[in-house]
């Protein structure tokens, strides 16, 4: 069994979620390759070629890879497929974009987000919004998986030594043209990576109101995440929604501000170490699975707990 | 241009499913059914681009048991000109959901199917990405706003980092976000008018598709369930607990 992970990263850097499907991806077997398609992305293949448990990198490096459009990648991840048991990708906004693509065209039935292995052919997976873990076995001859990364550790980045073979790119297809994108600035952690997670909601009642929550995210170190609410109503922007729909984290802590608890939010945040709950409304589902509640109101108790923190340290 | 949206029957979102005594699947014999959330603002999306006069025409499909009928009319209701039921009481899988669609489409010759980015109770994801593949068309996933310019549509999608904007010559597949738009309340009179657009029933083996399940389901079964801590009274004990106690500060 030899088994494929196709990499994500932004041209520069191999994104950290990679490094966990990798684990995934030694669960199965000994024999791990990486597929890197970008352009003028060979720092990421060298980076990648450093972790521990790969033994191959294909590097395949061209302008039509620039914006990983799923239309140009595919046909490179079918071309590279032969041979492979598995082929498996980190269920981002990117893996969920491309794989699919890739399973149809192998006529694979793929299984999604998956949060543990149970052999080469059966999977545990979160359905009806984490509120149900299916256990699926998939009949196929390859496997084609995505991997929910919160529930595998990383792989270790640096020691390994795999060799980069450098492949012939596929071409532009020409059926999609990238006009541009918006990215979010932050100078914060990686909000499916961060060690402390600060989420508000519609309780926070404005964009401005978040500021009090960054405050209290600047104590912490903590990169701060939003409930469906809070993104629809502007306050803050579409990458920050935690839930069932948008990034799922598992943070050492969690902190709940504002938030009822619907859910759709707790499937994206349920696995966290520790639950905080800050709301004015005893009753709200959110108490029910958090470690430490506080009832009141969020306008006090959150510079009060920005005031604690920094007179605690001193 | 055509447009064909698909429309799935789910359990509603307000239920909070529970597997079974046996393990062999989830309890859904007594749960309301609704659209799915994402389809509902496929539709939302098709209608309006019928209204802008950009759609000369828009037909919902839905695919599993004879009572996927009832989303089919609700999407008649919202303002789709035709209803189409691929009946069948198997199991669906995406690729097989996928393989039918594309059936559908050589069959009519739509220019553009919207499908909801994910199902809310297989949460799969995958429907739109497989048709796309299938008919060799582009995609535009995870849509938070869509354009549609002649035979070009122009969609912003959403990403790990922000959005990203995309364009393509029809045909194509759009799936959409759940920030594309607000989905219209059914009024009454339309409930009432939707009883006379026409609704199609075809079955699988007419459209000439093997509906064989490739994954199964071996077991169902309850998440771990965290147990509910304690309430503390202010900042102060809350950051004690937190250094002290949990130490994850
Ligand atoms: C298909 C679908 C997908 C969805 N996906 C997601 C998803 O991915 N993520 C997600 O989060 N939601 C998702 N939702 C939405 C979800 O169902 C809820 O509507 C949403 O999570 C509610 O957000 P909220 O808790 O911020 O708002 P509300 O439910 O309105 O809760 C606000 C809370 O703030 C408290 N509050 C108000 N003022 C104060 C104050 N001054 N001090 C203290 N507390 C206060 C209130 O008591 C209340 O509990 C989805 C819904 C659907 C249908
Ligand atoms: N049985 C079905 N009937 C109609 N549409 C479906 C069906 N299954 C999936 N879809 C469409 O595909 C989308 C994504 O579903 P999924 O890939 O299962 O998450 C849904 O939002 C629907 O638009």
């Amino acid at each position: 069994m030899t088994i494929l992970v196709i990499a994500e990263h932004n041209n520069s850097e191999l994104n950290a979620a990679t490094l966990a499907t990798i684990t995934a991806a030694t669960q199965l077997s000994d024999s791990v390759d990486l597929l890197i398609a970008g352009s003028g992305c060979s720092s990421v293949a060298e980076s990648a070629a450093r972790v521990q448990g790969v033994n191959r990198v294909a590097l395949a490096d061209a302008p039509e890879y620039e914006h990983q459009l799923a239309e140009n990648i595919t046909p490179l991840v079918v071309r590279q497929a032969g041979g492979y048991s598995h082929l498996l990708m980190s269920a981002t906004a990117n893996g969920k974009n491309l794989m699919p693509r890739v399973a149809a065209l192998l006529d694979v039935a793929q299984i999604s987000d998956i949060i543990a292995i149970e052999s080469s052919d059966c999977f545990r997976r979160p359905i009806y919004a984490g509120n149900v873990i299916a256990t699926v076995r998939s009949k196929d001859p390859m496997k084609i998986v995505t991997v929910r990364t919160t529930a595998f550790e990383p792989a270790v980045a640096e020691g390994g030594n795999a060799l980069i073979d450098q492949i012939e790119a596929s071409g532009d297809t020409g059926l999609c043209r990238w006009d541009g994108e918006e990215q979010s600035e932050s100078s914060r952690p990686d909000l499916t990576q961060a060690e402390v997670v600060v989420s508000g909601g519609r309780g926070l009642g404005s964009a401005e109101n978040f500021h009090l929550l960054e405050a209290l995210a600047d104590r912490l170190g903590a990169a701060i995440g939003a409930s469906r609410a809070a993104v629809d109503a502007g306050f803050v922007s579409n990458d920050l929604q935690v839930g069932q729909t948008g990034k799922v984290v598992a943070p050492k802590l969690y902190i709940a501000v504002g938030i009822s608890g619907a859910i759709q939010h707790l499937a994206g945040m349920k696995e966290s170490k520790v639950i905080v709950a800050i709301n004015k409304d005893e009753d709200a589902p959110i108490f029910q699975i958090s470690d430490y509640g506080i009832v009141g109101d969020l306008f006090d108790i959150l510079p009060a707990l920005s005031a604690e923190l920094e007179r605690s340290v001193n | 241009m055509k447009v064909l949206v698909a429309v799935k029957r789910v359990v509603d979102y307000n239920i909070k499913v529970r597997p079974k005594a046996d393990g062999s699947d989830v309890e859904i014999a007594n749960a309301k059914m609704s659209m799915n959330p994402f389809d509902e603002i496929a539709v939302e999306e098709a209608v309006r681009m019928k209204e802008a006069g950009n759609a000369t025409e828009v037909v919902a499909v839905s695919l599993g048991e004879t009572a996927c009928q009832d989303i089919v009319r609700t999407a008649l209701a919202m303002g789709v000109d035709r209803g189409l039921l691929v009946e069948t009481d198997e199991r669906l899988e995406p690729l097989t959901v996928a393989k039918l669609l594309v059936a559908i489409v050589k069959r009519e010759q739509f220019d553009l199917v919207i499908l909801g980015k994910q199902a809310i109770d297989d949460d799969s994801n995958q429907t739109g990405q497989m048709l796309a593949a299938l008919l060799g068309w582009p995609q535009g996933t995870f849509a938070s706003h869509v354009l549609v310019d002649g035979d070009r549509v122009q969609v912003t999608r959403e990403t790990d980092t922000g959005s990203q904007t995309l364009s393509f010559q029809l045909p194509g597949v759009v799936t959409s976000d759940l920030r594309l738009n607000e989905p219209r309340y059914v009024k009454l009179p339309n409930i009432m008018k939707a009883k006379k657009k026409p609704l199609e029933k075809i079955t699988p083996a007419e459209l000439g598709v093997d509906i064989s399940a490739r994954l199964e389901i071996l077991a169902v079964a309850e998440p771990v369930q965290r147990s509910g801590g304690i309430k503390v009274s202010d900042a102060k004990e809350l950051v004690e607990k937190l250094r002290n106690e949990a130490r994850v500060i």
